[in-house]
């Protein structure tokens, strides 16, 4: 997508040459082999699709994943209140709203958001995840019709789906990808104006390194071994710095901390480890 | 428009034809089609099902239905018994519950505290508690500062008024004289908990609550560990006509070396009597021609019994302190009333046990009231305790409901045990401690009794605490 914008910029003599190099920046960009994707690693999708059977058992190694759903949801519900969304129905909080999870691995996060009324689309680079997140959704009927996965990665789905959604999230997703960037500019262009995006992630501090890899990975074993790489995380201020990039001003940022003993995630100000961010699209006139 | 600068670009509109199908149309069509017929033909399904339509089973499936985050949920009651019918008498009925403010709160919810309020009940606005073997006394709410204590209510007018509200919630169905043959919870949150009744009819819910009381099979079912043990005691009640009619507003409860005797107002001239007993003593009771047990009733309100001197000289120990830190060294005792006649036929008894089951939850099943925990009635805190259950269980599922989560989430099935355990735990083993404080008439047990509950009395933080615990304030978030 950058060489777009870069592409743009030369001066453009001839018709032919304009064909020629758009064929080969396209074919870059769209090249549909998993392992050249700029935004996804093949060993993170890799490493997740090897839990794919684990993936919904709610006491196994994904158990913090799932513990962490009632604060994502309660994010996601409260930053579209506080964006002016009002609720009409007090048990489908979210009717009427077009979500894209983007990352959305087993479907740990799409379920509820589809079953609190929203109109799920779950996006992952591993088929394996996708089918298990299928499978599981299966076995509730009144799922049906609320979600829709599909097997892709941002930068392939995003340009046939300009401005379709109100609201984004990309959940424990961002710390696993290569070209940030990208992916939030992908991400952004499929959002309407005026849409929210959610992200949660791990922040770049040594605390983070101490909690979310020594602690999580290899002392209290709450993750598999491998799942975060430190030199993948972002610090709030660098996302901040991104997505106002690509037009989207931060509402809020939190804390959230994990209490392995209990199993439990809670809001804290600090976001030294884990936090969640809540970001809003600008409408053109602004 | 970017499809077709691809095709330009690449000349290649078969391959993208072939990529598009790859990645769009197979997930286009949304999810699995599912082929639910099989299950549905052998198991009704629901959201909810409640086993044990008892107050506290049918108090729960009024607040479910009349939450809004809950009222698309379809629920189904089960009653082993016949359909109860009210029909309002003159003569009060001896089983009375004795209501906190948050019980009151959560009936004046659903809707019922209106039919309760139409028909009659009564409101305790003092509680004076006393020892019989010294001059040992508590009392609560002496200056009608706070709001009343308790309001005392009979069983049948209670689940009337409850029963009268749930029949305009079109998502509940009630089935009676439902025997419950077979149940099998479910062990993964993917899977139903399933009913079937003796004559066959099956019923699958993504979640079980077990309102069936002390002997409940969906405990039994769950194989939790059940803490019980009896106290070789039995509580009898029966309706009391007061030798002259007074401003009925206290509950009055005296301790007794064989156990305490409770008298809950019902009207001037009328209150309720709960005395728990030794088992054969209480069977003698239930012999004897009525007057006779009046007499035993009067006696056990006013015989004043030998007082131990070194018991006598430490409450006087005490007294002097409690000056010398001006502090309250005793109210001014209220005289208990007598009693004159027993409401014909009023009488009976039950036996009192013990009993508390170590969890509460599992995978898509819950337990409340006395299911989960029977105390001691010498608090009035059972029937409480149970509804204090049915308001934090209700709030916990409207937060799973918004939240996306599966009725049987653990997550917010183990907050509901860890907030009513809380509660629920320290009352019960208090009530049980007192109980046996107060079954003893050696000196230096009466001694430490006596002043510890002047003490009590003395210090108003502790005191309004333990009001504060007993209406239900505190430990519910």
């Amino acid at each position: 997508m950058r060489t777009i914008k870069s592409l743009s910029l030369r001066p453009m003599s001839t018709g032919f040459t304009l064909r020629n190099r758009l064929s080969e920046q396209i074919q870059e960009i769209t090249k549909c082999d998993p392992p050249k994707k700029p935004t996804v690693d093949p060993a993170t999708v890799e490493h997740h699709s090897k839990l794919s059977n684990k993936w919904w058992n709610v006491n196994g190694e994904l158990r913090a994943l799932h513990a962490l759903n009632p604060l994502r949801v309660q994010f996601v519900r409260d930053g579209l209140a506080n964006v002016g969304f009002k609720v009409e129905c007090p048990y489908l909080p979210l009717k009427g709203i077009k979500i894209l999870d983007v990352g959305c691995g087993g479907g740990v996060l799409s379920e509820p958001l589809a079953r609190i009324g929203a109109d799920v689309t779950g996006i992952d680079a591993s088929s394996e995840l996708i089918t298990a997140a299928k499978e599981h959704a299966a076995l509730d009927p009144s799922l049906d019709g609320k979600l829709n996965y599909i097997e892709t990665v941002i930068e392939d789905y995003a340009p046939d789906n300009k401005e379709t959604f109100n609201v984004i999230v990309a959940s424990e997703v961002i710390e696993h990808v290569n070209d940030k960037e990208l992916f939030l500019k992908c991400c952004i262009s499929t959002m309407k104006p005026g849409g929210s995006i959610f992200l949660t992630t791990l922040n770049k501090t040594l605390p983070s390194w101490l909690g979310g890899i020594i602690a999580a990975e290899n002392v209290l074993k709450l993750v598999p071994k491998g799942t975060h790489d430190w030199n993948k995380f972002i610090t709030p201020a660098e996302m901040q710095s991104l997505l106002e990039t690509y037009g989207c001003k931060t509402k809020l940022i939190h804390g959230m901390f994990y209490n392995p003993l209990r199993n439990e995630w809670f809001w804290m100000t600090s976001t030294a480890i884990n936090y969640a961010l809540h970001a809003v699209k600008r409408k053109r006139q602004e | 428009m970017a499809t077709f600068m691809k095709m330009v670009a690449n000349g290649d509109i078969l391959s993208i034809a072939l990529k598009k199908y790859k990645c769009f149309i197979p997930n286009g069509s949304i999810l699995v089609s599912r082929d639910y017929s099989i299950s549905a033909k052998n198991h009704e399904n629901y959201d909810i099902i409640i086993t044990g339509g008892g107050m506290v089973g049918t108090t729960l499936a009024c607040a479910l239905a009349n939450n809004r985050k809950l009222e698309c949920k379809k629920i189904l009651l089960l009653e082993s018994g016949r359909q109860f019918e009210y029909k309002f008498e003159e003569k009060y009925s001896n089983r009375v519950v004795a209501l906190n403010q948050q019980t009151r709160t959560l009936f004046s919810s659903i809707g019922a505290w209106q039919h309760i309020k139409a028909t009659r009940y009564c409101t305790v606005q003092k509680m004076q508690v006393w020892d019989a073997c010294s001059d040992a006394m508590i009392v609560f709410n002496e200056d009608y500062l706070t709001k009343e204590i308790a309001y005392i209510v009979e069983n049948d007018l209670l689940l009337h008024a409850v029963n009268k509200q749930l029949t305009d919630k079109e998502n509940v169905n009630v089935i009676y004289n439902s025997k419950i043959e077979n149940i099998k919870l479910p062990k993964t949150l993917e899977e139903n908990a399933q009913i079937q009744l003796q004559d066959g009819t099956k019923y699958k819910a993504k979640l079980l609550i077990g309102a069936d009381g002390v002997n409940s099979l969906v405990r039994q079912t769950m194989g939790t560990q059940y803490v019980k043990w009896d106290y070789n005691q039995m509580a009898i009640v029966a309706t009391l006509k007061l030798s002259e009619p007074t401003e009925n507003i206290v509950a009055w409860q005296r301790f007794l070396p064989a156990g305490p005797i409770a008298l809950l107002p019902l009207t001037n001239c009328l209150s309720s009597l709960v005395w728990s007993l030794p088992t054969t003593e209480a069977k003698r009771l239930l012999k004897v021609s009525e007057e006779e047990f009046v007499d035993d009733i009067n006696n056990a309100l006013w015989k004043v019994y030998p007082k131990d001197g070194i018991v006598e000289s430490g409450m006087r120990a005490l007294q002097q302190l409690l000056e010398g830190l001006s502090l309250q060294t005793g109210v001014i005792k209220q005289l208990q009333p007598s009693v004159s006649a027993i409401i014909e036929g009023s009488r009976a008894a039950f036996p009192l046990q013990f009993g508390h089951s170590v969890s509460y939850v599992q995978t898509g099943t819950v337990l409340v009231g006395d299911a989960a925990h029977r105390v001691h009635p010498l608090a009035g805190q059972g029937v409480n305790l149970g509804f204090g259950d049915v308001t934090v269980l209700v709030q916990l599922l409207a937060e799973a409901v918004v939240n996306g989560a599966p009725l049987g989430d653990m997550t917010y099935l183990r907050k509901y045990e860890t907030l009513r355990q809380r509660y629920n735990v320290p009352m019960m083993f208090t009530i049980d401690a007192l109980h046996r404080l107060y079954k003893g008439t050696a000196a230096p047990i009466v001694l430490a009794r006596s002043l510890g509950l002047q003490l009590t009395n003395a210090i108003p933080v502790i005191k309004k605490a333990l009001i504060e615990h007993a209406s239900g304030q505190i430990g519910n978030r």
